[in-house]
């Protein structure tokens, strides 16, 4: 697929010797960390949080490679490459949850829960109901998000090392499995922070190759792209058409990273509220650096690749930043940022699989199945079996999926997660009459609203049904699906109120400033 | 626990929240500010300021340096103040009550 229908040669899908060595080393290297994990993996609390001993900084590296999923890095470049100023808005969107989760969801988190977000919401509240709620609207959450990484990850190996779909999911759903089931968080943690270095480092040495030919001034390098595409590429465009639209999809892209799983976990794996609120800090300035970046090589791809280029190579201009890196430093270049791909791949997934298992080892079975009780080696256990399920899962969807459009999958797990996760997350922690009918409805709410009106948003009507119209108007659901679950979980409060959890709220309060003092006092 | 310490931990959780909320609004309103600008006055943020910088990239660059500055104002003062005043909360109760903790109450 080299080159055809294009002006300009590319290597990009003939099997790249770079790429390889450098995925190889990359392999190599993690599970050499699985392996040194695997011998600190011996209690739950080393499997989900990896003994609460990871730094701030080190978790807010982690954090951040957590976030900068291969959508985002290709995604946003090509966006950017084809678009424009319009690349940023999603940028943007994506980056400014963070303060959020600092402001409000870091610190109680941390000093409330043990290994879930559910810990948290299900705090003083009756445990089964709540857990049950909250890891269906969690695994939702998790499953969609999943199918998105394992498509995309599927695409992107087939196109960059000419690997056969299939063997691709394969070879992902298998290397992520080893990392989990061996290494658990510890594996995970350092996976995320090796990771998240190549992608900065290697974004970021791209970004001055790119620089040093407009003599490091990028407003030299608009000013070329503006100069070429016309002055509307420093200008919104279509992407965001009406106010309500914008808002309910900025909604979504805010409250959405203060509801995500496998975020939220992160904040367990270190040892204490400090600690988590600087590791948010360090996230959000590697996050809106990496996003600058990405716009600086959204639009070095057009001006020195050509728009006709990457669109040619993929429609959706995701192969912006990889034919941007052969450009400028070539074929060992761009095998490199290749494997950084990948490996960004592996370690998103690797992190969703883990608070998967976690959800229905420690949520599910423990405190459902085994009403909190179960013994510890037990919980292991079953968090392993979870995470061989999880992973079969996975591969399951990901060859089931092959083809189809899922970009939106990643858009609705956003939804899920601000409408499901965050209203009762925040509600549980700031309202002492919020009570467990409350924490439920505002839950399972949120999760079936989103769900729906998805599925009848034009998204899924017009743009993959074909159909003339849609039924509900917005394409993201934000906006009424938050405004649904916060009524939803105020009013079933007010109507079934709880008044033993009301009572607990002290309890609450001083636990979300002191902390547990150990893991004695856990419910 | 001791009605003191227990007053003084109530008014510091109340403060945290309170300066939470404010950020948190101070947040809300910077970044939908510039959603709404994107959403009603595109010919604007299209504004060329000096070559290669319109004004919609300039606004798009700062609300992701406000959304690290304003994380890294309450780090600074969650911190500085926060801690220190929750330190000298937990000294309170133990020195007016210094054998019995109160981890054994609730």
């Amino acid at each position: 697929m080299s080159g055809q229908g294009t002006a300009a040669s590319t290597s990009l899908g003939t099997p790249n010797v770079t790429a390889i060595v450098f995925f190889f080393v990359f392999i190599a290297l993690t599970l050499g960390i699985t392996g040194w994990a695997a011998r600190r993996t011996k209690t739950t609390s080393e499997f989900f949080a990896a003994g609460s001993k990871v730094t701030g900084f080190q978790n807010g590296l982690a954090l951040a490679g957590d976030f900068m999923s291969a959508a985002s890095f290709l995604g946003i470049a090509g966006l950017v490459s084809l678009s424009g100023f319009d690349g940023l808005i999603y940028s943007v969107g994506w980056l400014v949850g963070w303060p959020v989760v600092t402001f409000l969801i870091a610190e109680p988190l941390r000093n409330l829960g043990k290994y879930t977000f559910a810990d948290v919401v299900a705090y003083r509240l009756t445990q089964r109901p709540v857990r049950i709620a909250s890891a269906i609207s969690g695994l939702t959450v998790v499953s969609f998000y999943l199918i998105a990484q394992m498509v995309g990850a599927g695409s992107l190996v087939q196109l960059l090392f000419h690997l056969p779909y299939e063997a691709a999911v394969l070879a992902v759903g298998v290397v992520m499995l080893a990392y989990v089931l061996f290494g658990g968080m510890i594996a995970t943690t350092w996976v995320q922070i090796v990771k998240a270095v190549l992608l900065l480092g290697g974004a970021s040495v791209l970004a001055v190759m790119v620089l040093w030919q407009f003599g490091m001034n990028p407003l030299r390098l608009f000013d070329k792209a503006a100069a070429m595409y016309g002055p509307e590429v420093l200008a919104p465009g279509k992407l965001v058409t009406s106010p309500v639209e914008a808002i309910s999809l900025g909604l979504a892209l805010m409250f959405g990273t203060a509801g995500l799983p496998h975020i939220l976990m992160r904040f367990y794996t270190v040892p204490d509220a400090r600690a988590a609120r600087s590791s948010v800090f360090y996230a959000t300035g590697f996050i809106g650096l990496f996003y600058l970046i990405t716009f600086i090589l959204g639009f070095g791809a057009a001006v020195l690749v050509g728009r006709d280029v990457v669109k040619g190579i993929d429609k959706g201009g995701n192969m912006a930043a990889p034919l941007l890196a052969e450009k400028v430093g070539g074929t060992a270049f761009l095998g490199f940022i290749s494997a950084v791909a990948f490996a960004t791949i592996l370690a998103v997934v690797a992190g969703l699989t883990l608070s998967g298992a976690a959800s229905l080892s420690h949520d599910l079975w423990n405190h459902v199945v085994r009403k909190g009780k179960a013994p510890e080696h037990e919980q292991l256990r079953i968090a392993r079996i979870a995470t061989v399920v999880l992973a079969l899962i996975a591969i399951g969807l990901g060859i089931l999926f092959k083809g189809q459009n899922v970009a939106f999958m990643v858009g609705l797990a956003f939804a899920i997660a601000a409408s499901a996760n965050f209203p009762a997350l925040l509600l549980s922690m700031t309202w002492s009459r919020f009570s467990t009918a409350g924490a439920v409805s505002s839950m399972l709410v949120g999760t079936l609203s989103a769900i729906v009106l998805i599925a009848l948003s034009p998204t899924i009507q017009i743009d993959l049904l074909h159909h003339t119209t849609a039924i509900f108007p917005l394409k993201n659901p934000g906006l009424v699906t938050m405004t649904l679950s916060f009524t939803a979980g105020i009013v079933a409060s007010l109507l079934r109120p709880d008044a033993d959890a009301a009572r607990k709220f002290a309890e609450v309060e001083r636990r979300i400033q002191l902390g547990a003092r150990g893991d004695d006092g856990l419910p | 626990m001791n009605e003191e310490r227990s007053h003084a931990l109530v008014a510091l959780a109340a403060r945290r929240w309170r300066i939470a909320r404010a950020l948190t609004v101070s947040m809300l309103v910077t970044y939908f500010g510039f959603v709404l600008l994107v959403a009603y006055d595109k010919p604007l943020l299209g504004k060329i300021l000096i070559p290669g910088l319109s004004l919609g990239i300039l606004l798009g660059a700062l609300v992701i340096l406000v959304a690290w500055a304003l994380t890294g104002i309450y780090v600074r003062w969650a911190n500085r103040v926060y801690d220190a005043e929750l330190a000298r909360a937990r000294v309170i109760g133990e020195a007016a009550k210094p054998t019995a903790t109160d981890e054994a109450e609730s």
